[in-house]
């Protein structure tokens, strides 16, 4: 019915713990279509986990709440769904793969019984033998042979692990899969594998994916649109040529310069000076401005929209102000 | 026992555990012995049951007041008791009454022991404050105490008895399933049961329940040593089984007056306990180290 799959509109979520508040996320706004994928980059802690996690609705209650905002799912508001209809939409519609392969299989049950899980939790229907035929072609589709079916997490590499998550965030077929950080806790060989093949399986299903990250190479290679976030706030948000290409946002431009290049014979890599600030005790105006080369004093005092630029482009940040598309309304 | 039971579906991880058990002299003397138990026991019901109860009437049932308290023999190896029967055979026929219902009462307090323990913490807050608090209620009366008095306000009968014994052991199992599961469910594997769509019947059972296994067992077999304790101070205090069922305790309460005049009577029994209490904590003890991940060699 609408435009989008993934509708996230102006999602804040926060931490409720004994030292304060944390805000986690602040008025998220993120689309995704049938298809495509966005990356969602930033360094640790800035809230890439948190969206992901509230989009499926795990966020860990208490400390954790969402305070505001609206998912909506091929039009459905998923904060809405009462927790049994919720069910219906994990792993059947999206799922997800987790950061540590290491610690998000179940240690005393086999692998193959942990891919036909999610056949058998959404398909009622099937016989015994069906699900099981069909989670042993989802472990042929990502490398295992199927012989492996009554192996244990432990008897796996990490590598292949991984392939056993994959296998079960795409046995249910969702139409978006989120991919939290998918290959940080893999080495770089066995980092591309897992990418080209997730990145085949997707475009053989033509799922949508949230793909977390926070290493630029890898949204270069799989993404369509980016979106940088940094300390709770999207920060920069555009089509992965817009992003690349013409960086707007300060925090993106140092992301960059961290990053070693090819052409240039650079004998140090330009870090980002400072810290992220403590999420207890944000700065009142723009959030990054501790850290900014182009501060200025209306910066502390005051926190810039995300503004919008002619061709879609967005940044939050007050130097583009003059380059922002008026709207009606 | 149990852990080779589960073994056969979980082949790989409890044939690790398994290897290492075996390693353990002293836990593999007490498996041997509560083994020889339980082939006991079952040999005394084969024989009960193709003889028609005829033997048990016979032999352990039978005085010959003539030959009261004799001592060990080579007709009678334990010697007589006060009534003239045979000590050897009563201790035999003792057996199956402190194993099974002590296994029962054990079964029963895990099963229940367990799904308070498993639900309280995984869902925590207010349900987890309810029940443990009551949980702690009850571990503040002596589990003596507590079931002799459950014994006296049900009356005296072998269920009763059975039903005393299980509700005193429920909050150490609670509390023993509640820590475990506080530990396993935190990890992101339950997390990602959660991402493929599991309700929460599903991930307690399939998920939390067999990565907690290891210390239930442990707590499981002594608390078994402690039931058969509890069941043979029951009988000793008059609550438990009736005579003239054998039964260890009510053989040693029985036997006390005479413990001037023939120490057999009371020490037999006593010992049969003992060995009994010892087997089984030798075993815990081998299955605690056995089950320990840290050892893991």
């Amino acid at each position: 019915m609408s435009e989008f799959l993934l509708e996230v509109k102006d999602l804040s979520i926060i931490y409720a713990t004994e030292d304060g508040v944390v805000q986690a996320l602040t008025h998220a706004n993120v689309t995704l279509r049938q298809g495509e994928t966005l990356g969602l980059v930033g360094e640790t802690g800035a809230g890439k986990t948190t969206l992901a996690r509230g989009i499926m609705r795990l966020i860990p209650d208490p400390p954790g709440k969402i305070v505001s905002g609206q998912i909506l799912f091929d039009g459905t508001d998923l904060l809405r769904l009462p927790a049994k209809e919720m069910r219906k939409y994990r792993g059947r519609q999206i799922s997800m793969i987790f950061q540590d392969p290491m610690t998000s299989l179940n240690p005393v049950m086999t692998v193959g019984d942990q891919i036909r899980e999610v056949i058998m939790t959404h398909h009622p229907e099937m016989s015994r033998q069906d699900t099981k035929k069909h989670a042993e072609n989802m472990m042929e589709m990502v490398g295992i042979t199927s012989t492996r079916y009554g192996d244990y997490p432990h008897q796996f590499s990490g590598g292949m692990k991984q392939r056993v998550v994959i296998a079960i965030a795409l046995a249910g077929e969702p139409r978006l899969l989120i991919a939290d950080e998918p290959t940080t806790a893999l080495d770089v060989t066995i980092q591309a594998q897992v990418l080209e093949m997730i990145h085949a399986l997707k475009r053989k299903s033509n799922t949508a994916m949230l793909l977390i990250t926070h290493d630029l190479g890898v949204v270069a290679q799989n993404c369509d649109s980016v979106a940088i976030i940094y300390a709770g706030e999207i920060v920069e948000y555009g089509t992965l040529r817009q992003v690349y290409k013409n960086v707007l946002h300060p925090y993106t431009e140092g992301l960059f310069g961290s990053v070693p290049s090819l052409e240039a014979n650079a004998q140090r890599l330009a870090a980002i000076e400072g810290m992220m600030p403590d999420p207890t005790a944000l700065p009142k105006g723009c959030k990054f401005v501790d850290r900014c080369k182009y501060a200025t004093d209306r910066c502390r005092t005051e926190s810039p929209r995300l503004l919008e630029m002619e061709d879609g482009h967005k940044a939050r940040c007050f130097r583009y102000e003059d380059r922002e598309v008026k709207r009606h309304g | 026992m149990k852990a080779e039971k589960t073994g056969k579906q979980q082949r790989s991880l409890w044939q690790e555990a398994w290897r290492r058990f075996k390693k353990n002299k002293s836990a593999m003397i007490g498996l041997a012995f509560f083994a020889a138990l339980i082939v006991i026991a079952i040999a005394t019901l084969v024989i009960d049951f193709a003889t028609g109860n005829e033997f048990y009437q016979n032999y352990v049932i039978n005085q010959d007041l003539t030959s009261r308290l004799k001592g060990p023999s080579m007709e009678h190896i334990f010697g007589q008791d006060e009534f003239g029967r045979d000590m050897l055979l009563r201790m035999i026929w003792a057996v199956r009454y402190s194993l099974f219902m002590g296994s029962m009462s054990i079964i029963i307090s895990l099963i229940v022991g367990g799904i308070l323990g498993a639900v309280s913490g995984y869902y925590g807050k207010a349900v987890d404050g309810v029940i443990m608090r009551c949980m702690d209620i009850l571990l503040a009366i002596p589990s003596m105490l507590l079931a002799t008095a459950i014994v006296a306000a049900l009356g005296t009968s072998l269920v009763n008895v059975l039903i005393a014994i299980a509700i005193s052991y429920v909050p150490t199992f609670a509390r023993t399933v509640r820590a475990s599961v506080l530990t396993v469910k935190d990890q992101e594997f339950i997390d990602a049961a959660r991402a493929i769509g599991c309700h929460d019947g599903e991930i307690i059972f399939k998920y939390i329940i067999p990565n907690a296994m290891a210390p239930i067992i442990v707590q499981a077999t002594v608390g078994l040593a402690g039931a058969i304790l509890s069941i043979a101070g029951l009988s000793f205090l008059g609550l438990g089984i009736q005579p003239p069922t054998p039964e260890w305790g009510a053989m040693l309460s029985n036997a006390r007056t005479y413990i001037r005049d023939a120490w057999h009577v009371t020490v037999i029994p006593g010992l049969g306990i003992m060995l009994t209490i010892l087997a089984l904590n030798l075993m815990g003890d081998g299955l605690r180290d056995a089950l320990d991940p840290r050892l893991k060699d």
